[in-house]
Order: C-alpha cells, then structure tokens, then sequence
C-alpha cells in the first residue's frame, strides 16, 4: 500500500503531467475527468437499457400468461432466444452481423446498439420474472377480476399487475444492479465506459492497482444505489396485508 | 519461556545464514540452479514476436532468442539439464509476474519505456517496432493528414491509443477513434469497413494482413507515427542475470544468427497456418542491433 499513488488521477491524459486541481481544461483532459466521463458513459447505458429491458421485458412477460397460444408461444420464443445467447455473443451479433445483413442500420450508432443488445438480453430475463410474479397469483383473482365485467386488459391493469410487480420487485432490484455490471461489455464495441477506461488507462499510467480500485468503487457505488432507489420503492408501494407487505 | 527459546533459535539460524560464506551467484542465477528450472513469460498472441502454436507450446522470434538466452545460462551454470516453465502472460500482468518471481525472463512484445525501467529492467533492444497505418488498398489514403474526419481503429490497452490522442491535438487532425477489444476486432472493424484505418505496431499490421481472406486488399501507408524499442524483460537490480542474458544476445548479432532467427519468423512462413509476416527488419531495427542498447522509448522520439 506504501507505493500506491492516487496522483495518477490528476496526470494529464496527453503528456502525463500531474495538473494542479485535478480537473483539466478544454481539450485537456485528466484521467479523473475521464474516469468521471467513463462513469457516465456506463450509467448512461446502464440506464437506457434498464428502461428497454423493463418495456420489452414487462410486456413479453405479461404475453405469456395470456389466455392465447399465439401470444404465449411469441413470449416465450423471445424469453428462450435472448436468454440462451452469451451476452458477449449478442453484442457482436448487433454490431457485426446485424448491420452486414440490413445495410441501413450500418449508420445507427455504437451506443444504440448496445443499449438495445444489453437491454433486450435483460427484458428475457425480467419477462421470467414478470411472468413468475403473475403466476404465483391464485387464478381466483384473474377470474373474479373478469366475473366483475373487466375485460381482460383491464383485468391486468387493475387487478393482476398491481399485485404482480409488487410481488417481483426484489428480483427486478438484482436484475437492475446486474445491468450495470452487464454493462461492461460495451467496452467491446467502442463505448468509452468505464471497463474501456480501466484496460486503457492502466495500460498507459502503469498504476494499474490504483485504477481498478477506484473503478470497482464506481461500480459499487452505481449499483448499490439503484439497490437503495428501488428499496425505497418498494417500501413506498407496499401494501398492508398483500403478500410480503405486512412486515 | 518456550516461545523466547524458539525465538532464540530464529534469530540465531538467521544469523548464521547471514554468516554462511554466500555462493558466487545470487538473484535469477541462483534461483535457476537451485531450482534447475528457469520460468519464461510468453504472449498468447503477438504477432511473429510471442504466440502460441497451440497444445500449450509457444514460438516466436522472441521465444526463440530466450531459449538461445537459457541454453547459454544453463552453459554458465554447468547445469546438465535446465527445464523452460512457459508461463503466458498478457500486458496487464507481465510486470507484477516478473516483479514477483513467477516469471524470471519475458520474452514476449514488452515496449522498453522509462516508466517501467523504475519496475523492471530490459535486456539490450532487440526488436525496433514502428506504429503504421493499415487501411484498404482501394481507399487511396496514403497519409495520417488524409484521416480528418474518418474513423480510425485501434485496440484497447495499447500505447496507440494514446499516440492517437497526442497527434490529434499536435496536428489538429480531427479523426473518430473506434476501440477494438483485440487485434483480430481491431482488423474486422477496418475490414469490415466500420474504420478506415487501423494504426498498430507495424508487425501487428502485417500478421493481421498476412493472415486475412484477401492480403491484397489492404495496404500499410503513411508515415511512422511512433518508434519504440521492444525487449526482453527481467528482474530489476540483478546485473549478473542481466549480463548473461546481454551477452548472449550480443554473440547471437554478431555471429549474424539474430539476422536469421529474424528472417525465419518474419519472412519465412511460421505456424500454425503456415503464413509469411513478410516485414523485413526496419531500419531501426537494424540500428540497434549495430549498437546494442537498453535505452527506453523516450531516447528515440527525441530523436
């Protein structure tokens, strides 16, 4: 620990001189502003794919408790082929192979790509869990809801779903936090995150020990608060006297 | 009282290993003979420099110099057998793994620089690389001032990365890097026309090329962006290895051998698929090994 240096955050990415305050100016750049950049880069991602995974993960899971075969069977299709492909694979799927085979999509951007590929890799896992949450509800409630003259959306909408999310919103919690771990592997496609910043910058400041640490920092911190923002969800939507809420 | 007597008996034996007359050979030396096995770092994948073949063997203009390296060690030594350990190594540990003993010569694609010579130390330079420009044979760029506005490849965790960074804000070209996670990515992202260009350490280029669909396609152009001095890397502060290992190297430049080892992994077709790097020595190669020398990077750009 003696010979460690945290001076390396304030060294000047071009000619490696320590600037004073640490921050550089325009066009200057130190490795803290670009790690700080690198951490938004990673919650950007983490972010936009989290809202696509819980969109397509949310509806995907609804379709396949629904009372039609066509539905159930597209639900499940999705769940099986984005769960069972190596994320990794996925990503190279979207930026090699997709573009090759549909030429207009050569000009979408890396970024959108991997929100979308880390995004729709997570919605199959959250449709397991929508779906899980759903079927763990007595089929009483979807009868009553519809014995009531609800028809079937509305059923989901103010009986099934309430209950449903409440009851998933532990395993949505972990899935969140793995989506910003996830995000690592937009390194792979050109995003200057914070995986890309950590092979790079160590490679050029050789303080590699120092650098790791303050980027696993990073991704503590950013995970555990989306831990502590959906606790507080979930202590806000609790409902006294429904499963799990009258603790 | 029984823990002061062993204690006694600590300081003691201590003592008397200090007193012993102590062998003429210390540090690597004597780690090698002790242990009769010497243990060389080697790349998964750097170009003719340090790559494996598979099966856990590895080869290389650099593996090959190292086992010249050992085999005059063990001469030294009088050892009748000296077993070669082959531990790969990647950019991220090679210097901890040297530092710590793990390894004790690297023999892989290790830029000489002074940041690292306060870490380890380098045997004199035997491999001179120059950072190029690879693009498509078709695309007619001939020069880094023709890359304003294009998108350039490299690979994440090189020196080119930031060599990019710095010409960019010297010259003012504006040019989109695009970060391959490896070489090959680095090579399928200029292939597969997402950059125009892929800069990287000249032999990179060439394996990279030498080994795609259509060689044909794809040139090296421009000018050399950066120069450094690649070499074998060991243990700092132990000159008595560091002697051997120059001095062997030496013998292998002036018996004209290091000339034909180079020709055999870079002009000649090398395995596993039996391709020519075709990448003549450069120049700066050539320099170094007139005069031998273990100075850093830094001493060439001033140049």
């Amino acid at each position: 620990m003696s010979n460690w240096d945290w001076q390396v955050f304030c060294k000047d990415t071009i000619d490696g001189e320590i600037v004073a305050r640490c921050f550089g100016g325009p066009g200057d750049l130190t490795y803290l502003d670009w790690l700080l950049s690198a951490w938004g880069w990673t919650l950007s991602v983490s972010l936009l794919a989290l809202l696509v995974a819980l969109a397509f993960g949310s509806l995907m899971g609804i379709l396949r408790t629904a009372p039609n075969r066509g539905l159930v069977l597209l639900g499940n299709a999705w769940t099986e082929l984005f769960r069972n492909i190596p994320l990794l694979v996925q990503i190279f799927l979207w930026y090699h192979v997709v573009p090759a085979l549909l030429p207009p999509l050569r000009g979408v951007p890396s970024f959108i790509l991997v929100v979308l590929g880390l995004g729709l890799f997570t919605s199959a896992r959250i449709s397991e869990q929508v779906k899980a949450g759903i079927q763990s509800l007595p089929r009483g409630q979807r009868m009553a809801g519809l014995a009531l003259g609800f028809t079937l959306p509305q059923t989901y909408r103010h009986v099934i779903l309430p209950m449903a999310f409440r009851i998933v919103i532990p395993p949505l919690t972990s899935e969140s936090m793995n989506i910003v771990k996830n995000s690592a592997v937009a390194f792979a496609v050109s995003i200057s995150e914070l995986t890309l910043f950590a092979l790079q910058a160590q490679e050029e400041t050789a303080r590699g020990i120092e650098i790791y640490l303050a980027v696993t920092a990073l991704y503590f911190v950013s995970a555990f608060a989306i831990n502590r923002v959906l606790h507080f969800v979930e202590q806000r939507v609790r409902v006294p006297g429904m499963i799990g809420g009258g603790q | 009282m029984k823990r002061i007597a062993v204690l006694q008996a600590l300081t003691l034996s201590a003592g008397l290993l200090v007193a012993l007359p102590v062998l003429a050979l210390d540090g690597t030396l004597k780690k090698i003979k002790d242990s009769g096995a010497a243990t060389m770092g080697v790349r998964e994948s750097s170009g003719g420099l340090s790559f494996t073949v598979g099966d856990g063997k590895f080869a290389g203009f650099h593996v090959e110099l190292c086992q010249r390296v050992l085999a005059d060690v063990q001469k030294q030594l009088g050892m009748a057998k000296l077993d070669i350990k082959y531990q790969p190594v990647t950019s991220q540990n090679r210097i901890p793994l040297v530092q710590n003993g793990t390894v004790d010569i690297e023999c892989g694609s290790t830029t000489n620089n002074a940041a690292r010579q306060k870490d380890v130390a380098f045997a004199v330079t035997t491999y001179v690389e120059e950072v190029r420009i690879a693009v498509k044979a078709a695309s007619g760029i001939t020069s880094i001032a023709q890359l304003n506005g294009k998108n350039v490849a490299t690979t994440t965790g090189t020196t080119s990365v930031q060599l990019l960074r710095k010409h960019e804000r010297a010259t003012g070209v504006d040019f989109k890097e695009v970060f391959g996670k490896d070489h090959a990515d680095s090579f399928l992202l200029l292939e597969s026309g997402r950059a125009d260009a892929f800069v990287m350490d000249g032999q990179i280029l060439a394996g990279n090329i030498a080994k795609s669909k259509n060689p044909a396609d794809f040139k090296i152009v421009g000018e050399v962006l950066a120069v450094e001095p690649i070499a074998i890397m060991i243990r700092k502060d132990d000159p008595a290895f560091k002697k051997v290992v120059d001095d062997s190297l030496k013998a292998l430049i002036k018996s004209g051998e290091m000339a034909k080892i180079y020709d055999k992994w870079f002009m000649q077709p090398i395995p596993p698929a039996n391709t020519r790097i075709g990448l003549p020595a450069s120049e700066a190669t050539k320099a170094a090994w007139a005069n031998p020398n273990d100075k850093p990077a830094e001493d060439y750009a001033k140049k």
